[in-house]
């Protein structure tokens, strides 16, 4: 029997389970921005499973008051995985050589519960 | 760069920067002529003659942080390390697209890799561009249109992550299917 392929009616159904979760947010000012480096270093050192990380921890935990952008080089290839993050009203925090555990724990604990994981910031240089 | 669907990736970031808000990309697996080829189509700012042929060159690149572009030649020395070839035909002002092709049967070909992944990255992260992901292997094919997607969720947006949970299901299973079935 052909099993029954994806197709883009589903849509509507997701519609309305999106819908559900986007009525809860509040202001759209009080974002945390995650920030992740998308150049061709980026993508050579892990930055796509790194992304994809993030993207599911977001999914799983419901957080709707997170924004995910990307950066191109910034001409720091061997620290590529990196991930900003970026509290509002905090500075921004960057870390580095990041993989997907990394980023789902940057989740779990900077973006959920506020807590810089010291060990996995840019050392000064 | 260990897969196609990285260098995929990394050639629409290429179309993004250059301010592309229409980006086609089509993969064509051809068994009978052993071709396998990959094609990026975008609407952004182009490049002139010129520029298209230092572009190949690997000591070209428009950035300032970085002497040297990677991302066109990586892919042109993968193509060409498996029988292939990369071209790139653009218009300053219209677009840019650029192909590149292999013998699908070489022992050099990277694999294929995860085309779910990259797309609902791009989705994830530009969610103002239309995508349009077409695959094609020998007489079947489907197609993801992030445009008819936007149509269908309305106020929801497409970079919604129970969008992109399911962009990412949609490609994996149409993948399988076109492939015969998962194993
Ligand atoms: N789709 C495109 N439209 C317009 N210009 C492009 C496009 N793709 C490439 N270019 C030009 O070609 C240059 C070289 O591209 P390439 O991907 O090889 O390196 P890069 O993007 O500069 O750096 P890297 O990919 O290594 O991060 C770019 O800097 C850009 O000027
Ligand atoms: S990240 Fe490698 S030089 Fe830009
Ligand atoms: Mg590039």
């Amino acid at each position: 029997m052909m099993a029954v392929i994806k197709s883009i009616e589903e849509l509507e159904k997701i519609r309305e389970q999106a819908r559900e979760l986007i009525n809860l947010r509040k202001d759209n000012e009080n974002k945390t921005r995650i920030v992740v480096g998308m150049g061709t270093c980026g993508i050579s050192a892990g930055a796509r499973e790194v992304l994809t990380a993030i993207l599911d921890e977001i999914k799983k935990r419901n957080l709707t008051n997170v924004i995910v952008t990307e950066t191109g080089c910034i001409g720091m290839c061997r620290f590529e995985p990196l991930v900003d993050v970026i509290k509002p009203d905090q500075p921004k925090v960057t870390y580095v050589n990041v993989d997907p555990e990394k980023a789902r724990q940057i989740v779990a604990k900077h973006v959920v519960n506020n807590q810089v994981i010291d060990e996995w910031v840019i050392p000064n240089i | 760069m260990k897969e196609l669907s990285l260098h995929v990736l990394d050639i629409v970031e290429n179309s993004l920067r250059a301010g592309a808000t229409e980006v086609e990309i089509k993969i064509v697996e051809d068994s009978e002529e052993d071709l396998l080829s990959i094609e990026v189509k975008d609407n952004g700012s182009g490049m002139d003659e010129e520029t298209v042929k230092k572009v190949i060159d690997p000591f070209f690149t428009t950035r300032t942080e970085r002497k040297v572009g990677l991302g066109i030649p990586l892919l042109s020395q993968a193509a060409k390390a498996a029988g292939g070839g990369l071209t790139i035909e653009s218009i300053p002002g219209h677009g840019t697209t650029v192909r590149a092709w292999f013998q699908k049967s070489h022992i050099d070909l990277q694999p294929l890799g995860d085309m779910a992944k990259t797309m609902s990255a791009l989705v994830a992260l530009h969610p103002e561009v239309d995508f349009v992901y077409t695959h094609v292997k020998d007489d079947r094919e489907f197609s993801l249109n992030t445009k008819d997607m936007k149509a269908r969720l309305q106020e929801i947006p497409v970079n919604h992550p129970l969008v992109i949970d399911w962009i990412s299901k949609f490609i994996k299973e149409n993948l399988d299917n076109l492939n015969g079935g998962a194993e």
